[in-house]
């Protein structure tokens, strides 16, 4: 992306520091002071407003008492990805505010960093609690490997099922891995608790995209056999995936070069997997940032959210172009980590642009204080108009000032007539959010979409094709990791349940 | 993973951990919820004629912001008709064959008496008998309990009787309240005791309301001593039963402020074979069992240890008397200034409360304050370690000081060789 004016880059150190931890790991004397807090409450309240329901009194009581590797047994048994969802959950709507030390006008205990210590301190140690079950013989396929499909095939591996993941991406984690924030948790950190499932047994196929009709690609016949994973295995290999026990030691080539892949993914029909697998899991999450639908869109310069957050995940910082003057496009969680990377980037300005006022705006609070403290410009009530260009890049953006009918995010949108202006920027992010795959969930026979999301029984995640499941954001239109994982553990009982075994739906 | 299994002088139970008799194990709900919490074992509340109990009867000691650090009650035994208490327990047994029911007992000091509480108590299917010889209060002035605890002719006697007509291995529960517990527990052993367990409460009582200057637990403005129990009293309850595993032959079921693997490891060590607790349960719920069934079996495959037998009194040889501690070991403070935040705490703790050791030390380049430990003059008490709040910043380095061990024993037996006049009066044997 050849820009107008670059921003101009940082001292390495620089990067660093600006990417650093926004919470790092608890010191064993933070945590124990941390878990000394907890009252142990019976019945917790923070039990119930965690989508995976990890038992937290108990797990921190184990920190307490110094049984660590308990402690990471009960978070893990709970949510395979229970480190992850410790860095990102957003803990101040979840579990940290259900927490009842709140209602004494106290902090509430830090239960997302505690989550995290025990689990790095154990998984850092080469413990992993998983375990296999014993082989029932059936063999279930997860379409993507973010944390939906992560945590229905742990799941499913814990009940003796063999299981394999297809991902298009060359690493695997999916949003995990390419998609939060840097501060929050890098891609390593994400690779590590695949590497969790992974010595379960779980086979994840990297670099192989899942198609739906016509059944046979690109003039080759994607037959496979035995197992996919020999078609795979034969076509390329951007990372190795020999399980370690060891937790220390990647397995993953963490070169950012194999991050972005060489070549187009190798593909597998949605026929190919029906005739292997008993029961196929759909965890492909979201798609392609919105379009803006503006004039310009096409100028250099112009790009989405994702595009841009894969760039800060994939890519040694400096490497990263970004331009001097930005304009990112919604006031969402995803444009929060947008304007922020931007700025710790080296942006010096960066505006965050929404079309409706400061209330409405839909990140969470925590996230827009995150902006304000980056020194974030934002112009509220603007609409863009049009992207202006100058030999193919991009040199601004033309806005008006908007008047809002009503309140709340429901209110119609006015334009103030003759409230334009131009913003002068090197850089559009769109951050509109993401499109649903309709295109591939489509191909899917039978299975119903509402609004672009996959339509599954609340209980079981089986969609209207008894044979595919389904969880994550391609079901609840994105939302958050740890309800991905929720999803993805609801849908591996169903299939546990279909397939003929006892259903064991936690209450 | 390692063998948590029990036997204690013929009671069997899946694990060490069992409800010491107390409110928890009042009733055969309880102590059914117990057992299906993980629990092995429960001692029923103490069984007797039924008593009438105050309210209030608890009263606690919060330290900062934690609670309970010390917990004290004036309760009596079951206030239960003993044919309901009898019943459940058959009940329990019936349904739970695995786990160890003991019944705790205390009746009049009379033969008779003693004879047919054990008789139908085993009738009804207890696995054990524990003799109720320590609760401290209310039971004592009716020269039950602590009353028969402190008095070791009482405690052979009583003991005896119950052996005379016991079927099943008897339990003696041995009251702190008692200048040396091991006198009481030799003479539990004497009577024929299979076992014995401690600690009973220790005697307390837990403050005055400054208003209205009535004593806590209040009854009607007024209170009573009663016992205390709860992690306060785990170093007492320790120190005893290391006593005791020095003395006798017979297991002991520790008891006194556990409420963690660790703490119920350390009793092991110190020569406990089963544990028994009642305030952790009181103040958490007998959920907490499973963190402590967990823990330990990590820490005895960490140690390499197949069983929990394998533990028991393993660090009984390493509690000797003052007169064998070595007087050349030497042992020296160190801080480390990377770690230290500058709090001065060591400082004033050995300035005005120890040997004067610690100089400031001129501020760092940082402008930090590190106080610096005059290593020739540190006597290696280890005041300013425990009073440091940052983990791992002053640590006790040894000093090898190259002398040979030397006792006071030595000391002595030396002086006199020279001397022909003991040094001091030989309290050690000597
Ligand atoms: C910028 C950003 C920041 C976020 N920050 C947070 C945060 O801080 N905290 C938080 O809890 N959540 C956050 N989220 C949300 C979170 O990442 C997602 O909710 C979660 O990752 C969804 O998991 P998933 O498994 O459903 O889908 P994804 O993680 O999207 O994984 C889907 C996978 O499917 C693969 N795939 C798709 N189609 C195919 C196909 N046809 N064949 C093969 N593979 C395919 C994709 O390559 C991808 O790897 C963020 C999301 C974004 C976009
Ligand atoms: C409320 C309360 C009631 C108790 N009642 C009895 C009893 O009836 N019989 C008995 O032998 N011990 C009784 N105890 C003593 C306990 O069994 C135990 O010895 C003591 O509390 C120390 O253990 P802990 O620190 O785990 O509580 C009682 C303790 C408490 C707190
Ligand atoms: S703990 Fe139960 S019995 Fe005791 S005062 Fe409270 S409610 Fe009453």
């Amino acid at each position: 992306m050849k820009l107008e004016q670059i921003a101009p880059k940082l001292p390495l150190e620089k990067y660093e520091e600006n990417f650093a931890d926004l919470n790092p790991l608890l010191t064993p004397q933070q945590a124990l002071i941390a878990a000394s807090r907890c009252l142990y409450c019976f019945d917790a309240p923070c039990i119930v407003a965690c989508p995976t329901r990890i038992d937290v009194p108990s797990f921190i009581r184990k920190i307490s008492t110094g049984n660590l590797t308990g402690s990471a047994r009960v978070i893990l048994s709970a949510n395979v990805l229970g480190e992850s969802c410790g860095r990102v959950c957003p803990t101040e709507v979840l579990c940290e505010g259900a927490c009842v030390l709140n209602g004494t006008g106290e902090r509430p205990v830090e239960i997302g960093r505690l989550q995290r210590y025990a689990v790095d301190y154990a998984v850092s140690r080469g413990f992993n609690p998983l375990r296999a079950g014993t082989p029932n013989g059936q063999r279930v396929a997860c379409i993507g490997s973010g944390p939906a499909s992560l945590a229905c095939a742990a799941e499913l591996a814990g009940r003796g099922y063999a299981v394999e993941i297809f991902d298009r991406n060359a690493a695997p984690g999916g949003l995990n891995t390419y998609g939060i924030a840097a501060y929050k948790s890098r891609a390593e950190d994400s690779l590590r608790e695949v590497r969790l499932v992974e010595n379960v047994g779980v086979r994840i196929h990297q670099g192989v995209e899942v198609t739906g009709d016509p059944r046979i690609v690109e003039g080759r016949e994607s037959k496979v056999e035995g197992t996919a994973s020999a078609m795979v295995d034969g076509s390329r290999s951007a990372i190795q995936r020999e399980p370690s026990t060891e937790g220390a030691a990647s397995t993953f080539d963490l070169q950012p070069s194999t991050f972005n892949l060489q070549q187009a993914p190798s593909r597998i029909a949605l026929s190919e997997l029906e005739s292997q697998y008993d029961a196929i899991f759909i965890g492909v999450g979201l798609g392609e940032t919105w379009d803006l639908q503006l004039p310009g869109e096409g100028l250099r310069g112009v790009c989405g959210a994702m595009e841009f957050i894969e760039r800060t995940k994939s890519r040694p910082f400096a490497g990263i172009d970004v331009g001097r003057r930005v304009a990112v496009i919604g006031a969402g969680n995803t444009a929060v980590d947008v304007v922020t990377a931007a700025r710790r980037l080296g942006a010096e300005a960066v505006y965050m642009i929404y079309r409706r006022g400061e209330d409405s705006m839909p990140a969470f609070a925590y996230e827009y204080e995150l902006a304000k403290q980056d020194g974030v410009i934002f112009l509220w009530n603007t609409q863009p108009l049009a992207i202006l260009g100058h030999e193919g890049a991009v040199t601004g953006l033309q806005c008006a000032r908007t008047r809002l009918e009503g309140r709340g995010r429901f209110a119609r949108v006015d334009i103030e007539p003759g409230s334009n202006f131009v913003l002068e920027v090197d850089m559009i992010v769109k951050a509109l959010g993401q499109q649903p795959m309709t295109e591939f969930l489509r191909s899917i026979p039978g299975i119903e979409l509402r609004s672009g999301r996959v339509v599954v029984d609340s209980a079981t995640h089986q969609t209207a094709n008894p044979k595919y499941f389904a969880g994550g954001d391609c079901v609840n239109g994105g939302r958050e990791v740890v309800d991905a994982v929720a999803e993805g553990m609801a849908a591996a009982r169903g299939i546990d349940a279909w397939l003929g075994h006892e259903l064991t739906v936690d209450s | 993973m390692p063998d948590l299994a029990v036997n204690f002088a013929g009671i069997t139970s899946p694990n060490p951990f069992w409800l010491a008799s107390g409110p928890p194990s009042n009733t055969a709900g309880q102590v059914m919820r117990a057992f299906d919490a993980g629990w092995g074992g429960a001692v029923w509340k103490t069984i007797g004629e039924p008593v009438i109990n105050t309210t209030s009867r608890y009263g606690g000691i919060d330290y900062g912001p934690q609670k309970l650090m010390g917990f004290n009650n004036i309760e009596l035994i079951s206030d239960r008709p003993i044919e309901d208490n009898l019943c459940e327990i058959a009940e329990v047994k019936k349904r739970y064959p695995r786990h160890a029911v003991i019944a705790s007992l205390m009746v009049e000091s009379r033969r008779e008496a003693w004879h047919e509480m054990v008789k139908r108590a085993e009738d009804a299917g207890s696995d054990g008998l524990e003799l109720n010889f320590g609760c401290p209060h209310g039971m004592s002035e009716r020269g039950m309990g602590a009353a028969v605890g402190q008095v070791p002719e009482y405690t052979t006697m009583i003991t005896e009787w119950v052996k005379e007509v016991a079927r099943t291995p008897v339990i003696v529960k041995l009251t702190p309240n008692i200048t040396d517990v091991t006198r009481i527990a030799v003479a539990a052993e004497q009577g024929g005791a299979d076992g014995i367990s401690l600690i009973n409460t220790i005697n307390s009582l837990m403050g005055v309301d400054l208003d209205t200057l009535a004593p806590r637990p209040t009854v009607a403005g007024k209170s009573s001593h009663g016992g205390y129990c709860g992690p306060a009293v785990k170093p007492i309850a320790l120190n005893m039963v290391a006593a005791c595993a020095r003395r006798v032959k017979i297991p002991i079921s520790g008891i006194g402020g556990i409420a963690t693997w660790s703490d119920a490891a350390e009793f092991v060590a110190l020569g406990a074979s089963s544990l028994q607790v009642c305030t952790a349960v009181m103040h958490y719920g007998f959920r907490m069992v499973e963190d402590m069934i967990e823990g330990m079996e990590s820490y005895l495959a960490s140690k390499g240890l197949a069983r929990l037998d394998d533990l028991v009194g393993r660090a009984v040889p390493n509690v000797a008397d003052w007169g064998d501690l070595d007087l050349n070991y030497k042992i020296v403070a160190e801080i480390n200034p990377d770690l230290c935040i500058g709090c001065h705490l060591c400082y004033v703790a050995c300035e005005d409360g120890a040997h004067q050791c610690i100089e400031e030390y001129p501020a760092s380049a940082s402008g930090k304050r590190i106080p610096r430990i005059i290593k020739d003059e540190c006597v290696g008490c280890n005041l300013c370690a425990l009073v440091c709040p940052v983990h791992g910043c002053i640590t006790m380095e040894e000093i090898d000081t190259g002398k040979p061990v030397f006792t006071w024993k030595d000391r002595a037996r030396e002086q006199r060789q020279q001397t022909g006049i003991a040094y001091t009066p030989s309290l050690w044997g000597e």
